[in-house]
Parts: C-alpha cells; structure tokens; sequence
C-alpha cells in the first residue's frame, strides 16, 4: 500500500518534548526523550514490548506526569496547566487505546454519542444523530450502529474506537498499538484508515507500534525507542539504513516475519 | 494529594514482612481518606450528573430488591417464631409485636438490607469499575474530556447513599408483615391491632437513628465499592480482588459503624 501524500508543516510543531524522564519503582522507562510532531505529519513511535512507547502517549495526553522534562501540546504545558485546562486539551486530542476501551455497556450509537453528549452541551439531537452517523460511515460500520461492543470483531471494535475519539474532530491523534492482535488484512484495513483520518481530518498523529508493516504504511517519520531513549529518527529508509546491531534485528525479525 | 503508594517506596525490600504490613495497612487507610475528601469535594461541585445518579439509583434498587424482600420477610417472620417460647414461658406473648418492632426498625432492617447490599451492590461496583480500569475504560474517559470520578464515583456513592434508607425501610416494613404472619398464625391476631402494637413502642429517634444508620451503611458500601474498583490494578485478577474486597471491607466496616451508631444513639434516648 503507497502512503497519500500529506501536507506537514515542519515549521509548527503541535508537540514538543524536550528532557522527558519517567521511572516506575526503580525502573527507568523513559531517559531524558526529545520529539516534535509537526503539523499533519503521521509520526510512528517504534520500539519492543516494554520501552515506553504506549507510557510516551499518556505522558503527552496527561494521563501519566513525567518525572523530569517538558511537554508541550498545542502550544500548552501539559504538566503546568490546570485540571480544567487539561481537559480543555484533552478534548483536541484524540486517543486510540490499544483494546478499544469501548464502554462494555453502552451500544455503539452510546459509544460515539458520549464523548458529543459530554463535551458540546449544547449540542441538538440531530446534530448529535448527523455527527454519529458521518463519523460511523467513514469507519465504514454504519450497521454496527446498535451493536454492544462484545458483538464486534477485534478490527471493528478498533475502528469503531478510533471513530469514537473522532467524533469531536480532535487536532491530534494517538494510536496505541492499533494493529495489534490483528489479521494481515485487517491490519492493512487500519493502516488505510489511518491514512485516511490524516487526510480527512487534517489530524497530526503519533503511532506507537511494533508492527514495521503499520510504521512503513502509515508514518511520515518513524522514531526508533531503544533503552528509553530515541536512537534513530527519520524516515523509514533512514532509520533502517543502518548497521546498529540494536536497530537491525528488529528490522530483520518483522520482515521475516 | 497524591495516592500514597507503600509498594513505590525504594526501601520496600528491606522492610521486614509485618513492617511492610503495618505500612500498607496505614497507607490504604491514608488513600481512603484521600478519596473520601475527593468525593466531597467533586460530588457537590456542579455540572451535576442527575440522569447517571437517577438511573444509579434505579440500578442499586432493582438489583438489591428481589432479595431484600425475600430476605426482609425471612428475617420477621423467623425472629417472631423463635422469641415466642421465651415471651410464652412468662405469659408475655401480647408483648410480641413490640418486641418484634423495636428489634426489627432498631436494628436489623437497616443492617440486613446493608448486609444484602453489601454482597450485591458492593461487589457488583467493585468488579464494575475495576474491569473498566483494566480495560482502559476510566482511562478513555479521562481523555475524551469527562470527568471520570466524578461521573462514575461520586453517581455511584451518591446513589447507594440515597438508595439503600429506601430500601432498609421496605425491609423493616417486609419484616414486620413475616412477623405479623406468625403472630397471626399462633394468636390470630388481626393485622390492624398488630400494626398498633407495633408502633406504640417506636419513637422518633428510633426512626432517627435507624435513617442515620442506612445513610451511613449506603455511604460505606458505595465508597468502599468504588474505592476497590477504581484503584484496582494486577489485570483480570484485580477484577475478582476488587469485588471481593468490596464484599469484606464493606461488611465489616457497617458491623463497626453499627456498634458506634448504637452507642451514640443510646444517649439520646
């Protein structure tokens, strides 16, 4: 699959991180991280189970506070800025979890509707039922629509999460592993979809996987996370284009594969 | 303020085992306290969530209320039954349905109906909550900008809070139809002299005490639930943990709030 042309803006970048550290107990996850992701840009965070890369998207959403460094997103720093205005920004970032996370137990219409109903108190009946509709349709699940999460398919139950973080239009997309545990054909199913948020959206997304298939398919730019710390950062043929012995055997492995 | 996380510490391993023991037992006692007062603090702050404490409600309701009347009838009609040789050994049979309300509205109709709440309501929040953890659920919600405390904790306790006075007054109520039952059985006594023999007795700080006592119990078993639930950790085991902590704690914290309640009360009448 050829990855769609998209429109970065390389000089705005909409995250920047800069020293970030993060440990759990005595373990150093994270060690001093620097990134930007610019604007439309689709960046594809690469690493081994355990490295940090679903810890880097939580950090970025607020979810977790880094011990050491900044973050800043959408021009605020994420770890100075109130309990309100967190979930002000909250509300432009979208985040794809990597089991769905959908609410067991609301419907799929539920599911879409919440995030709407909880967000845009004003917001009609109609509008509510057009915004859900639209967003189901460009998941191509428009008859899943009355569903409980429990029905749905692995991939569907991804889409229909990633339509649900849509439906308030965010800036920024995160995707927490949104391949894994799926079929080859579903997993190139995502990755279009994913390409396809990019265009339609106009969204800046970060990726976090370790499937290489996904990372080639859907990233501008990969970031390779080794030992808690970026060793490589390019794009696909720059960061593989090398004899690292910690960068090679990924490579080889997945393609194997 | 932060959760105080006694397993963080770096000193942990050089803890002896009781040591660590005593410091989690302090540290858990800290984090309730600590979700007590955030629930104080969230719960009375608008927006309000109405429409989630309300169908709450109906949840804590509908779930508790096949078994509390089976329960509540069981617990009447088996008390009578076995006070009646006593009472009958010194001719005070007549003394039956004052008996029977002053022990049912006293004391047990709030403390079964928190017993049976306890097992069904406590467990099923604990469990409820400590999956949506695991699978990210709470997670998910935070970032799509909803509060999830506020809409899954403070809904939650507010609910059990409200609900079970309700429902531990269907029960006393329950109960003294089982007791009237078996009075009815042995002394054929009519239903509208049993009804005023038995609230010839009740005054109204035994009303008073008994409301106190399920608001109280309805508190208990909503926090203790949420609380378990909400900081459950360890994946699909953490679930089971979560519902079973929520049952225990749960049960015997409202046997150690009764014995306070019951001495407190006790002065007043």
């Amino acid at each position: 699959m050829e990855k769609p042309k998209a429109h970065i803006d390389y000089n705005n970048p909409v995250i920047s991180i800069r020293g970030v550290a993060k440990a759990f107990e005595d373990f150093a996850v994270l060690r001093g991280i620097d990134l930007d992701l610019f604007q439309g840009e689709n960046l594809v965070v690469l690493g081994r189970s355990g490295t940090g890369k679903s810890v880097l998207i939580k950090l970025v959403s607020g979810l977790l506070k880094p011990d050491k460094g900044t973050i800043k997103v959408l021009g605020q720093e994420v770890t100075e800025i109130s309990e309100k205005e967190l979930q002000e920004l909250r509300i432009r970032i979208g985040f794809s979890f990597q089991n769905s996370a959908l609410y067991d137990s609301m419907t799929v219409r539920k599911n879409l509707e919440f995030p709407l109903v909880r967000n845009r108190k004003s917001i009609t009946r109609k509008e509510i039922d057009k915004a859900v509709e639209e967003v189901l349709d460009s998941v191509g699940l428009s008859q899943t629509i009355n569903q409980m999460p429990a029905e749905l398919s692995g991939g569907q139950r991804k889409r229909i999460g990633i339509a649900r973080t849509l439906i308030l239009n965010p800036e920024i997309m995160l995707y927490d592993e949104p391949t894994a545990g799926l079929d080859p054909i579903t997993c190139t199913e995502i990755n279009e979809l994913i390409n396809q948020v990019q265009q339609q959206y106009h969204t800046s997304s970060i990726i976090i996987t370790h499937d290489l298939t996904c990372a080639k398919e859907t990233g501008d730019r990969i970031a390779m996370l080794l030992d808690g710390q970026f060793q490589r950062v390019g794009t696909f043929n720059e960061v593989f284009d090398t004899n690292d012995e910690r960068v090679k055997p990924f490579f080889d492995y997945n393609f194997i594969q | 303020m932060e959760q105080l996380n006694s397993t963080s510490s770096p000193a942990r391993k050089k803890r002896p085992k009781f040591v660590q023991t005593i410091v989690d037992f302090f540290s858990s006692i800290y984090n309730i306290h600590l979700f007590i007062v955030r629930f104080f603090r969230e719960a009375f702050v608008p927006p309000f969530e109405f429409k989630e404490i309300v169908r709450q409600c109906y949840e804590v309701g509908v779930r508790s209320f096949t078994l509390i009347t089976v329960t509540g009838f069981i617990v009447g009609f088996i008390f009578t039954k076995q006070s009646r040789p006593s009472l009958v050994e010194f001719g005070a049979q007549s003394w039956i349905p004052k008996l029977v309300s002053i022990a049912i509205m006293r004391a047990l109709a709030p403390l079964v109906t928190a017993l049976i709440a306890s097992g069904k309501v406590g467990s099923s929040i604990g469990a409820e909550l400590s999956s949506m953890r695991v699978t990210e659920q709470i997670d998910a919600m935070e970032v799509s900008g909803t509060k999830p405390f506020k809409f899954l904790v403070c809904t939650r306790v507010l609910a059990t809070t409200i609900t079970i006075p309700i429902l531990a007054t269907y029960t006393g109520f329950i109960a003294l139809i089982g007791g009237y039952l078996n009075v009815a059985q042995n002394e054929g006594t009519s239903y509208s002299a049993f009804m005023e023999e038995v609230f010839k007795p009740l005054t109204f700080v035994d009303f008073n005490a008994s409301l106190i006592k399920a608001i109280v119990f309805g508190f208990t078993i909503g926090i203790v639930g949420c609380y378990q639930g909400y900081y459950s950790n360890k994946g699909t085991e953490g679930v089971g943990k979560a519902a079973n902590g929520a049952v225990v704690t749960a049960m015997f914290l409202v046997f150690i709030e009764e014995v306070i309640i019951v001495q407190i009360t006790g002065n007043f009448r």
